[in-house]
């Protein structure tokens, strides 16, 4: 049995300033509504990327 | 007015009622759909005689279920009516999925050749009702169809069934071994045996239209998500035979049934749809659905089987093909208790194997019921999501729900796990229908026959005092699909098989120990494995 894969907490990101600029940066000039379907498609995409369904469910925890 | 002709089945006084002698029947069957019928006939096959009980004397009123999937076509075959199904049936493989005017994908659910049955046809529930009510007929020692037999009462003690039953000529009582309650979605055996039916109604309600046009649209199966020619969230075309087209549209919760049947409102819904297009509408229905289980399919001696034991959204056709598949499941084992005196305990088996499969089709319909109904301007949101992105991005595609197509399930409380370090193939583990493969100038489904059934690849058959008594054997040259299909990267396999065709072991020597104990695991209520509830 393969060890169950934990959800990354400690900081991952390599350029997190950036990252959360450019997160706002994408919702520039888009309407509420625009920002929501945005995050929508961000969340799916992101969620694919990661795949793991184990640490989907975490992360779907961790949000919470 | 319906394109079908409905010719009534002729009801003949019963014998109880015409001064004969009262007989005693194995199984009693009640409802002569496409379930109670299969049950018969499957059960003609095992040499056990049955008197199907229907409260009417046609075949189904409307197309109603049409899609049939491969597994169910295999079912039919082996009940001696599948050729003839596929040839009447539109083969179709192929689905389209639409967001407003542009397609976002397709999809080709039989890429792989080698299997006699295909993906799936599209054939009225009329037709096959038709088809199987003729093949009774091929048993008149064991099969008793009786049409306006209307069953009113119902009671069991610990050998027997007693049915009341009404007929145009007054009420009779019949004694039976058991009974099969397949007399549908409302079911009054369940009524009478004060069974609740838990689960969720779906508020949102669907327009369903056969109608009948000239067209030369392919034999494939198009849906459309907010389409350009109808305001609701979704619709679906489907071809069938006699140039009739299925079409469906959602009409959102706050529909009006009454309203919405009336035939000029489906006529200007449809136009828009098909344009200038000349068409008749052959049959009109207005449904909302439920998805709900009984809680037990077995009580006693009376069994549950088809929408009489779960109900599903219509969105994936497992609604049809699942009746089909617990028949499949059941017939072997009743007769398996009324041959061989095995204890009637084996029909656990029957529970717990279509409880989870009931459950699996439950869950399927259920998720694809929530993608199409968004409850919330969220689910909305992440509907939109989904559809945006599988224009661009492939693994959206996945996301999108539109019906998950019926697949048969692989139990999981399987009889003899394989040795966990071969490199058997996925598809073929115990619990799994046997996948199909040609044979000779035959086929390997149309050749399992009616008992257990022995699959030798790569070695021969042994001699028959080293086999069970009456268990089928074949020996199957190795082909690109057998080996896909069986051995995966095995030189060697044996492989046994239940009656309905379900593997109940895998190994890569023959070893009659192992296969005797496989084949009494397969009939004994014994799985540590399946925490299925009871």
């Amino acid at each position: 049995m393969a060890h169950t894969e934990q959800l990354v907490t400690a900081l991952n990101m390599t350029e997190h300033d950036e990252f959360y600029a450019e997160l706002l940066r994408a919702h520039d000039g888009m309407s509420d509504e625009e920002s929501q379907a945005f995050n929508a498609r961000l969340i799916l995409v992101l969620a694919n990327h990661i795949g793991n369904s184990e640490v989907l469910k975490q992360a779907l925890l961790a949000a919470r | 007015m319906s394109r079908y002709d409905y010719q009534p089945f002729d009801y003949t006084t019963p014998p109880e009622l015409s001064g004969k002698t009262a007989e005693f029947y194995p199984v009693a069957i009640i409802g002569a759909g496409p379930v109670g019928l299969s049950a018969a006939i499957d059960l003609a096959l095992h040499g056990v005689r049955s008197v199907v009980l229907d409260d009417n004397d046609v075949v189904s009123v409307g197309s109603r279920a049409i899609c049939w999937a491969k597994r169910t076509l295999e079912i039919f075959d082996r009940l001696g009516v599948g050729e003839r199904m596929v040839e009447k049936g539109v083969t179709w493989k192929v689905g389209r999925l639409f967001h407003r005017d542009r397609e976002v994908y397709s999809f080709d659910l039989q890429q792989q050749a080698g299997h006699k049955m295909p993906a799936f046809i599209n054939l009225q529930q009329y037709h096959v009702e038709q088809y199987l009510v003729e093949r009774c007929a091929d048993f008149p020692d064991l099969i008793d169809l009786r049409w306006k037999n209307k069953v009113t009462g119902i009671e069991q003690d610990n050998s027997t069934v007693k049915l009341h039953v009404s007929t145009p000529d007054g009420d009779y009582d019949l004694e039976a071994g058991f009974a099969v309650a397949c007399d549908g979605a409302r079911s009054p055996v369940r009524s009478m045996l004060g069974l609740s039916f838990e689960g969720t109604h779906f508020d949102e309600r669907f327009l369903i239209a056969d109608v009948e046009m000239k067209a030369d649209f392919p034999s494939e199966r198009w849906f459309w998500f907010e389409p350009p020619f109808h305001s609701g969230q979704s619709a679906l075309l489907h071809k069938q035979p006699d140039n009739i087209y299925r079409i469906d549209l959602q009409l959102g919760a706050d529909a009006d049934a009454q309203e919405e049947s009336r035939p000029e409102r489906v006529v200007a819904r449809i136009k828009a749809m098909m344009g200038d297009r000349p068409f008749e509408l052959d049959w009109v229905s207005v449904y909302s659905f439920q998805c709900a289980r009984l809680e037990r399919f077995v009580h006693g001696r009376i069994v549950f089987a088809g929408d009489a034991a779960h109900v599903v959204s219509p969105f994936g056709a497992r609604g049809g093909n699942g009746g089909i598949q617990d028949i499949d499941n059941l017939c072997w084992k009743l007769a398996r208790i009324i041959k061989f005196q095995v204890p009637t305990d084996l029909l656990e088996t029957y529970n717990t194997e279509r409880v989870e499969a009931a459950d699996e089709n439950l869950s399927n319909s259920a998720r694809a019921t929530s993608f199409m109904t968004p409850k919330s301007a969220m689910e909305k949101r992440f509907q939109e999501a989904a559809l945006k992105l599988a224009g661009n991005v492939e693994f959206a595609r996945a996301l999108v729900n539109s019906g998950r197509l019926s697949l048969p399930c692989s139990y999981t409380g399987a009889h003899e796990r394989c040795e966990p370090e071969q490199s058997w193939p996925e598809c073929a583990r115990p619990g799994a229908p046997a996948q199909d493969a040609p044979l000779g100038d035959d086929w390997l489904l149309s050749r399992t026959g009616t008992n257990f059934c022995l699959l030798f690849f790569g070695q021969p058959i042994p001699d028959s005092k080293e086999l069970p008594d009456g268990v089928v054997v074949l020996e199957v040259e190795a082909s690109d699909s057998v080996r896909q299909r069986y051995l995966g990267d095995e030189a060697l396999a044996v492989y046994l098989l239940r009656p309905d065709q379900h593997i109940a072991g895998r190994w890569t020597q023959y070893s009659m120990a192992d296969v005797t104990r496989a084949m009494s695991a397969a009939v004994t209520e014994n799985r540590e494995n399946f925490d299925g509830t009871h």
